[in-house]
């Protein structure tokens, strides 16, 4: 018998493996809706698959009956808006201030250790400062994103700058680079795609913030949605948005690893 | 022609002493091989000699001008690893000096300048035997490949000094021979001086005109911290000498077809 960490799955248990947890909750709802319902029909806390797809159709492809929107197309929309603008602003601002601090002494010097505090307070806990001084509008939802988010992608933009051998840093100087070019032709090239892991990184808790800040003060979203529903008990509503929202953060992430792939072709070179 | 000249140089890191009065003058194109025991030294002289580390004390001047405390174009390196840039291909590789030079704020030249830097950049590549293999990554390059490459990448800014940090150190002896060869050639053609360092005795004596130990002349343990490591033999070797009066041919362009090295890509 040969010890564990040596017997693999082929690649069709690998597969099968693969698929198993899905199938066991999706049978473990199917199993404990079936029994509430049983108990009683108008259960509302594990509807039926016919339940969810009666909501479904009702917020995605029935106009809303008070302002004539698809509901789930604008919150889609609304809160997709909000992420990129965020994710958009704090990856500028995390790529400038993490190449700055690891490329430049001086710098570093000033910021390392005002980013490693500040990376340490809990985002969630200024959201209130931030509504009082930016109101409830689509601004304090954007900053809280950015706040919350941009310590993490310039701490870990700097430590890959840092990483990267001396002896490039030396051999592009001996070539005549200026700082300038050291940085623009040596570290961002190799960095870059460290920004885009960075980035899917912080996606996670970006999406956090995002229905955090709807789920207190917005008017669409799908934060705002599913904490509205929560009054209504509407799990129909609930669970397919929170699939939904999942399916969105998956094929997000999933874009920005075919991005690195495509725009960084001498990563993967000579690698097999 | 490029004359080193040390000058009483001392290093010293806190308490510790790592060299002491290291002085010696160089003839014009010399290839000077540093040897010695490790941790002795060798490789903080040749960073001194980079501009990487500044002396403690003394001082280091080239044609008689004191050495510039950072890096600058007229010397080249080649380190054991990490010396090409892993997200250029070969022959971005080496015109990133002819482009850095010619375009300080874009980096990139376009058109007829970049035609002829290019130009320029292949020759370079033809001469270390790396033609083919322009389009390649670092990554897809062989260890001895990666070598002539970044000599390659130096040798393109025609340094008036070429500093190797244990070049050789980690390639096969079949590929290292092919490797010396070609920098013989270069060396000859070039008539720059070169510092090596290296591990390995007899390729000191093979390539140097000179050979150059380094080591500690106390080594009581109360004595480690206090005394560094000097030079403890300066050996010539007249055969490698070259013709005093040899005029340096331009890089890359008309030199002998003897002079060429008649070696295949290594795979």
């Amino acid at each position: 018998m040969r010890r564990l960490i040596n017997q693999k799955p082929d690649v069709l248990s690998r597969l099968l493996l693969a698929a198993l947890p899905f199938f066991l909750v999706f049978v473990a709802y199917a199993l404990a809706s079936q029994a509430r319902l049983a108990a009683n029909p108008d259960d509302k806390l594990l509807p039926g698959w016919a339940t969810f797809m009666e909501a479904i159709n009702r917020v995605a492809f029935v106009p809303d009956l008070r302002a004539g929107d698809y509901l789930l197309l604008l919150d889609t929309t609304v809160s997709l808006e909000r992420l990129a603008i965020g994710v958009g602003i704090a990856t500028l601002i995390g790529f400038v201030v993490g190449v700055l601090q690891g490329l430049i002494p001086y710098i570093r010097a000033t910021l390392t250790n005002f980013t490693s505090v500040v990376s340490m307070i809990p985002a969630l806990a200024i959201l209130p400062i931030l509504f009082i001084t930016f109101g409830l509008g689509e601004t304090a939802k954007i900053v809280l994103i950015v706040v919350g988010i941009v310590p993490f992608i310039i701490r870990d933009l700097a430590q890959r700058v840092e990483e990267l051998p001396h002896e490039q840093i030396i051999k592009a100087q001996t070539l005549g680079a200026s700082t300038w070019q050291i940085a623009t032709r040596v570290v961002v090239p190799q960095v870059l795609p460290r920004l885009i892991d960075s980035v899917r990184l912080s996606l996670g808790p970006a999406w956090l913030y995002l229905i955090a800040a709807e789920a207190i003060a917005a008017e669409s979203g799908l934060g705002y949605r599913i904490f509205l529903m929560r009054r209504y008990l509407s799990m129909d509503v609930i669970l397919p948005y929170v699939a939904w929202i999942t399916l969105l953060a998956f094929l997000l992430d999933f874009l920005l690893r075919a991005l690195r792939r495509i725009a960084f072709r001498w990563m993967y070179r000579g690698h097999m | 022609m490029t004359r080193v000249t040390v000058e009483n140089v001392w290093k010293t890191y806190g308490r510790q002493t790592v060299l002491e009065r290291i002085s010696f003058e160089t003839e014009a194109q010399s290839f000077i091989s540093l040897v010695g025991p490790s941790g002795c030294g060798k490789s903080t002289f040749l960073r001194m000699l980079l501009g990487d580390e500044a002396p403690t004390k003394g001082r280091i001047l080239v044609d008689g001008v004191q050495l510039q405390a950072e890096p600058s174009p007229d010397r080249g390196v080649v380190f054991q690893k990490y010396s090409v840039f892993p997200h250029l291909t070969a022959l971005q590789n080496v015109m990133l000096g002819l482009e850095l030079a010619q375009s300080p704020i874009v980096g990139h030249l376009f058109g007829k300048r970049r035609r002829a830097a290019r130009d320029a950049s292949r020759a370079m590549l033809k001469s270390v035997g790396l033609e083919a293999a322009e389009n390649k990554y670092p990554a897809e390059l062989s260890g001895g490949m990666q070598q002539r490459l970044a000599i390659a990448q130096a040798l393109v800014k025609r340094p008036k000094l070429l500093l190797l940090d244990e070049p050789f150190g980690a390639l096969d002896p079949g590929i290292r021979a092919e490797v010396h060869e070609i920098l013989l050639t270069l060396w000859r053609e070039t008539g720059m001086t070169i510092f090596m360092v290296t591990h390995d005795l007899s390729e000191a004596f093979k390539l140097g005109t000179r050979v150059i130990a380094f080591d500690r002349r106390k080594t009581r343990p109360e004595e480690l911290e206090a005394y560094g490591a000097t030079i403890t033999f300066d050996l010539p070797v007249m055969r490698k000498i070259p013709p005093p009066d040899a005029p340096p041919p331009p890089a890359g362009a008309g030199e002998p077809e003897a002079a060429k090295p008649r070696i295949a890509i290594a795979g």
